[in-house]
């Protein structure tokens, strides 16, 4: 009795033995090098796996990092001004200075100023009403508002307005990775510098129809009537497809395209309230 | 036995309200608005500019490459402006806009046959360029340049003529009332097409709940003509399908991804066999068709011969008017028809109704989750798992729907009109659809 447990006992620790053997020894011939460096920068990224890089998630940015052995042209969006210069430290190498960016949401078409006419109600996705039909108002450019950037952003930081229907970025949270600008079938969504005291003048409008047709469809449409870009001091604001644009690389902030727009299309964020408007306000009262 | 496809399938109810109408001639509107793009390909170039006076039948866009087609004026009277103009989904398209004056018919174009021509008269040649530059496009709802189709690869080799009168979807009965009506020259076009395709057989594939239309279109057969057949087929949609038709009505399976003329078929709607019979006997193009107008709530359901281009709500208006309760108004029959953004979008080669829908029916109910219940796996005409092609779709997995043949897909509707859960399946399935249509082309 006691020899089958013996016996049992030491083939079976044999066969453990020459097992371990086997992998250990192929283990080592077919055994994968691969550069620790990578893991050390995988963990000094956030680890989001947004793709905002370009690369696929932040292992595959961290390769990208470790074969080019240059920081140049890559860049973690998310990462903030931390992760870069830490990861330039970890491997010896330089850090190119980035200029921090925000994804602005172009189209100012809410309830009131653009109505609706018809009812959408399929399967809740922009692309899919995209690629149907025009959408619930005249417009064929604006914004669907059923929320695809939202759902694509991984950080929160963009959600529809039910009020207005349209998506609002909240700042502080948005890294810039450009999921939202991806995921909109319409291209409304785009990556602007966030500018001096995150204070940004933009056109806040896609629409590229013919004057008539775009007023038609939305009150606060660019009619591409060209009057901003006459009155811009820098040239910055160029005009075409009936559209304005704002080069932000261009432009200095100084808001005459805002009051001479007669559609009110163009917008300016997080500037301090006019003096005049002000002084109006009181002389009103 | 009747014959009919063999994988999944639906019975939705049929409601063919209009069944009975006979076609009618639809008065004239007052201003039409011709799309230079009814087909799929290129869209033609226009020939006329604002002010051009234009007559019946004259050629106002021309066909820009191989596939793509003529497109001609349907009116008689002044151009208007070529614009840009909303079309049946809401977007702008180019259009030339017509001002219509009295109704005036291009010299070429002749009123009827000439009786002294048979069909051995004309050369195969002669019947291809004709229906070319008539810009004749399949009517079914495809809109694939017929020309195109009749001209086989080389190295394929054409054996039968399908002539698809199955007319599945439920509401319409254009192409029903074609066959009831025009069953000689239907006949005719079909030897003409046999002709141009160099084939000795024909069959007509003709839904039962047509009995109708089958006795007619037999007893056409039985007086003039020979290899041509007529089969009764077991009502289940999707059976006007090209790819199930061809089951249906041969046995032959088309294999995935490839055309039916891999088995030697070639499908053709007695819409497009019409047109193709006036484009040859009378040089007359492409400017009017059958429409069924239709719906519960309509005064007059009915099926009008109308011009294309005429505005979706001149017909609404032929049929009683639109009643107070609409809710959609579908492009189209209900199970693959596309809601009208506006009933300004008008009539175009496609359109072979326009369904009003009541706003009680209209609205889809709101979708709840996939129980994994296989209705849609069942009903799919080409056995694919919609609700997994509809989690790929969602999760934009463009690798895995290729390999799980989205491209297969023929959009009947099926799966969505089977959920239990009305998940909007086919929404989903088609966006996967053109992403992986985007994949295929840019590889190349």
């Amino acid at each position: 009795m006691s020899s089958i447990i013996l016996y049992t006992t030491v083939s079976l620790c044999a066969t453990g033995i020459a097992s371990a053997v086997i992998l250990y020894l192929v283990a080592r011939k077919f055994r994968v090098e691969e550069d620790p460096r990578i893991d050390r920068v995988e963990a000094l990224l956030p680890g989001a796996n947004c793709g905002g890089c370009g690369k696929p998630g932040c292992r595959g940015f961290a390769e990208a990092i470790v074969k080019a052995n240059t920081l140049e042209g890559l860049c973690c969006p998310v990462g903030g001004e931390t992760t870069m210069p830490a990861i330039a430290a970890a491997l010896g190498l330089e850090a190119s200075a980035r200029v921090p960016r925000v994804a602005v949401v172009r189209c100012g078409g809410d309830r009131a100023r653009r109505p609706r006419y018809s009812r959408y109600d399929g399967y809740i996705s922009c692309a899919v009403e995209h690629a149907l039909y025009r959408g619930e108002s005249a417009c064929p450019f604006g914004c669907l508002g059923l929320g695809d950037c939202a759902r694509a952003c991984a950080f929160d930081a963009i959600r529809v307005e039910e009020s207005t229907g349209l998506p609002v970025v909240r700042e502080e949270a948005c890294v810039a990775c450009d999921a939202c600008a991806k995921a909109c079938p319409r291209g409304i969504i785009e990556l602007r510098d966030k500018g001096v005291k995150a204070r940004r003048v933009f056109v806040n409008c896609v629409n590229r129809d013919r004057g008539a047709l775009s007023r038609a469809a939305c009150g606060a449409s660019c009619i591409g009537c060209g009057k901003c870009a006459r009155d811009c001091s820098f040239g910055a604001i160029i005009v075409e497809n009936n559209l304005a644009y704002i080069d932000f690389h261009k432009c200095r902030l100084c808001r005459k395209c805002v009051s001479s727009c007669p559609t009110g299309a163009i917008r300016e964020e997080n500037f301090p309230p006019r003096k005049v408007e002000l002084s109006r306000i009181e002389f009103e009262n | 036995m009747l014959k009919t496809f063999t994988l999944g399938g639906i019975h939705p109810p049929r409601e063919k309200l209009s069944s009975g109408s006979a076609i009618t001639p639809l008065p004239l509107p007052e201003r039409v608005s011709i799309p230079l793009s009814q087909h799929i390909g290129a869209p033609a170039l226009p020939l006329v500019k604002k002010g051009d006076r234009v007559k019946v039948g004259q050629l106002i866009g021309e066909a820009a490459g191989f596939i793509s087609a003529n497109v001609h004026s349907s009116v008689s009277g002044v151009v208007l402006n070529v614009e840009e103009a909303v079309d049946a989904s809401g977007y702008a398209r180019l259009a030339v806009v017509i001002r219509v004056e009295g109704d005036e018919w291009d010299d070429r174009v002749k009123q009827r046959e000439s009786p002294d021509r048979y069909l051995s008269a004309y050369s195969r040649e002669e019947m291809l360029s004709a229906i070319q530059a008539a810009g004749v496009v399949g009517m079914g709802g495809a809109t694939f340049p017929t020309r195109v189709k009749l001209t086989p690869p080389t190295g394929s080799r054409p054996e039968i003529l399908i002539v698809n009168g199955a007319e599945c979807e439920p509401f319409l009965t254009a192409d029903h009332r074609l066959m009831v009506e025009r069953g000689r020259e239907l006949l005719i076009g079909t030897r003409f097409l046999m002709k141009a395709l160099g084939v000795e057989q024909a069959i007509i594939g003709i839904e039962n709940n047509k009995p109708d239309a089958i006795a007619k279109m037999r007893e056409a057969v039985a007086k003039h003509a020979l290899g041509i057949k007529v089969c009764p087929l077991k009502v289940k949609y999707p059976q006007g399908g090209e790819k199930q038709l061809i089951e249906a009505t041969t046995g032959r399976h088309v294999p995935s991804g490839a055309l039916p003329i891999s088995v030697g078929v070639v499908v053709h709607n007695v819409g497009t066999v019409y047109a193709a019979y006036e484009a040859i006997t009378m040089h007359k193009p492409l400017v009017e068709r059958v429409v069924t107008v239709t719906g519960k709530s309509l005064a007059r359901p009915g099926n009008y011969l109308c011009r294309v281009g005429t505005p979706v709500a001149c017909l609404i208006e032929a049929a009683g008017g639109l009643p107070g309760d609409t809710g959609k108004v579908i492009n189209g029959g209900p199970m693959m028809g596309k809601a009208l953004a506006s009933t300004d979008a008008v009539v175009t080669k496609g359109t072979s109704g326009v369904l009003v829908i009541p706003v009680g029916e209209a609205l889809r109910k709101p979708y709840r989750d996939c129980i994994r219940c296989t209705r849609c796996v069942q009903v799919c005409p080409m056995g694919l798992e919609p609700y997994l092609l509809m989690t790929l779709g969602e999760y934009q997995r463009t690798g895995e729907l290729e390999r799980e043949r989205v491209m297969d897909c023929i959009e009947c509707g099926a799966c969505s009109f089977a959920c239990p859960a009305y998940r909007p399946l086919l929404d989903v399935i088609r966006l996967g659809k053109s992403r992986v249509g985007q994949m295929i082309k840019s590889r190349k």
